[in-house]
């Protein structure tokens, strides 16, 4: 007997299919769309080809923004990862104690980040900011994040390394518990010493974690927005103007929805791409022959 | 190589340990000789694990001492006490290569690199690991890791004894000979003291020479394999070791004879004689495979019924009804048994009698 599929099971997946359309699919063919012309105003428009893509990857302001933007993604790898496994190491490991511990770690990852940028303004304010006020008049070392690019950026490193730290304590912890007893035990027997039982038990088996919070920890550093937008305005100057300080400034604030169009998949590519190279090159470490 | 002497020793998991339930062993007192393949053979949770991690120093017992070679290690950690160990799953470094697990525990004592090569290579050479010595330990299969394992405890020439912790729950049931027999053969070849934990009797049985058996924290007999089969002290060595377990009938003694629900078995005289003075509950034990069947009625016979026959292949298993209590018998496959009724001998010699779970001697 031939077996007629039932195929009115397809609209199962119809409400997922339209919620996934409005919210990714629509809005990347309508910047895709973008792109290419050039609107003057509604209905008014040229097809213009990749002259934006052209123009786009040519600016000056995009290049430095980019460079800005490797350079604190780098920034905050280096700084959050090896942070992150230090405080989950030195976290307890049962026991009320931890469960206060994951608590307080877990907040800042809590608040809404606009919210964060403003609390670190007012905290950094020269005037009247605990931490700038501070730094002025107790310490007596000049310090203002508006007027001053180091000072600005100190601050928004400050506030990220603050904000994000505790995601990667927290999927460093899960990691170390995962880790079953017998493998300390043999370590033990073995003769090693702390640091080898880190490099050798630890490290490797936290590896499927730490590439998830690596790749996590890149992708959001580079695509910040709210946080330096609050805090800074991506000034003094252009110190702290990110990519997507600069993307809004050229699409929403000045306008030009085609060259934003380009940049805003150029972008998207660029992070597509580096998660990618990170993604394998995490997986590799580790595998294969050695001698 | 060291004579390993646990003196006294109990453990409780407990902060305040109160009464003697909450000992997770209670009371060892033992020695092994240098040089000797002991296993302990008791039912998950009897505290072999717990006193295995005692003898290796990962855990300090709640009273008791420890000693090597007469020297007091109880309060040494497991690094200083030139121990190995061999885990239940196999632990392994895996970024390393094989050649780096092997020398990891002789590079953590900063041996020079050239000795660490050659012993590397001679344990190597031993366990049949020299091909891999350059691939990553992650990628080999169970067996292999598992022998990277003894490996790491072997490479180290001082090492006191080396402890096996169930070595082979995960490796397939064919590797598990080849494993067990490779274990047997190192033993020989080097003459390290081996305390080998399992649940599987045959394992015990096969690999040591001397085994003890453990039953709620307490070493119940130790002894060579015949010995535990022979004569089990205490009931559940009988229980535990043979396939199927002892016989126990409850009975009373009269004369020469032990009553169970009024049917009488004969005893050797020492044994009955032992079993009028004992006061506490008495039972009589007899090995499956040694009750005589016969077609037809006897001197000294007892009725039983025959209730069901398990074939096993190379021998069968006959269930029996003798005055309301079940026995089994281990019967000879070519042997025809007859069926409904039968006539039970139980010879002298390896009927046992045990007061209050523990056997008269």
């Amino acid at each position: 007997m031939e077996k007629w599929p039932n195929n009115r099971a397809w609209l199962l997946v119809l409400p997922v299919f339209v919620i996934v359309a409005f919210s990714a699919i629509i809005p990347l063919m309508t910047v895709i769309n973008y792109s290419v012309q050039d609107i003057f105003g509604p209905g008014q428009s040229v097809f213009v080809g990749t002259e934006w893509f052209r123009e786009m990857l040519a600016d000056k302001r995009l290049h430095d923004a980019l460079w800005r933007q490797f350079l604190f993604s780098g920034l905050v790898l280096a700084i959050e990862m090896p942070l992150g496994i230090l405080i989950a190491l030195a976290m307890p490991k049962k026991g009320w104690a931890a469960s206060v511990c994951l608590v307080t770690i877990a907040l800042p990852l809590l608040i809404p980040w606009n919210t964060i940028g403003t609390i670190w303004m007012i905290f950094t304010r020269p005037d009247i900011g605990l931490f700038g006020a501070g730094m002025n008049d107790l310490l007596g070392i000049p310090f203002d994040h508006t007027d001053n690019w180091l000072d600005a950026w100190i601050t928004v490193m400050l506030m990220e390394v603050w904000h994000w730290t505790p995601l990667v304590a927290l999927l460093a912890y899960a990691g170390l518990r995962a880790i079953p007893e017998v493998y300390y035990q043999a370590a033990r027997i073995d003769g090693a010493s702390a640091w080898a039982t880190f490099l050798y038990i630890q490290l490797p088996k936290m590896r499927g974690v730490l590439t998830i919070a690596f790749l996590l920890r890149f992708m959001d550093s580079f695509l910040i927005y709210a946080e330096p937008f609050v805090l800074t305005g991506g000034g003094p100057g252009n110190s702290t103007t990110f990519l997507s300080i600069y993307l809004v400034k050229i699409a929403l604030l000045q306008f030009d929805l085609g060259p934003g169009g380009a940049f805003s998949l150029i972008y998207f590519v660029i992070v597509l791409l580096f998660s990618f190279i990170f993604y394998q090159a995490l997986q590799r470490v580790g595998k294969g022959e050695t001698v | 190589m060291a004579r390993i002497e646990l003196n006294e020793v109990a453990h409780s998991y407990l902060p305040k340990p109160g009464r003697n339930s909450d000992y997770a062993l209670k009371r060892i007192h033992n020695v092994w000789e240098d040089g000797v393949a002991c296993a302990l053979l008791g039912p998950s949770g009897c505290g072999k694990t717990t006193l295995l991690n005692i003898v290796s120093g990962l855990l300090v017992p709640s009273r008791g001492r420890v000693l090597y070679d007469g020297k007091d290690v109880t309060a040494l950690p497991p690094e200083k006490r030139n121990i190995a160990q061999v885990f239940q799953f196999p632990v392994l470094y895996d970024t390393m290569s094989v050649f780096n697990n092997l020398a990891f525990p002789l590079r953590n004592r900063g041996i020079n690199e050239a000795a660490v090569k050659e012993r590397v290579l001679e344990v190597a050479e031993i366990l049949d690991l020299t091909p891999f010595l350059n691939k990553r330990a992650a990628g080999l299969a169970a067996d292999a890791k598992q022998k990277i394992s003894l490996g790491r405890g072997l490479v180290r020439s001082d090492v006191a004894a080396i402890l096996f912790d169930e070595p082979l729950t995960v490796i397939d049931p064919q590797m598990k000979w080849l494993l067990r027999r490779k274990l047997k053969e190192i033993h020989e070849e080097l003459k390290l003291t081996f305390i080998y934990v399992t649940h599987d009797q045959v394992e015990a049985l096969t690999f040591a020479d001397q085994v003890a058996v453990m039953f709620e924290g307490e070493m119940v007999q130790i002894g060579s394999p015949q010995d535990l089969f022979e004569n089990p002290e205490h009931k559940f060595v009988g229980y535990f070791i043979g396939s199927p377990g002892m016989n126990f009938l409850e009975c009373t003694i009269e004369g020469n004879k032990a009553k169970v629900d009024g049917t009488g078995i004969e005893l050797d005289e020492e044994t009955a004689a032992k079993g009028r003075n004992a006061r506490g509950k008495l039972e009589l034990g007899i090995r499956p495979m040694y009750l005589e069947l016969h077609a037809d009625s006897g001197d000294g016979r007892v009725k039983a019924a025959v209730k069901g026959v398990e074939d096993l292949g190379s021998y069968r298993i006959a269930t029996l009804m003798l005055a309301g209590q079940t026995l089994k018998a281990r019967l000879p496959e070519d042997k025809p048994l007859p069926g409904g009724e039968v006539w039970l001998t139980f010879p002298p010699k390896w009927t046992k009698l045990f007061e209050d779970e523990r056997l008269i001697q």
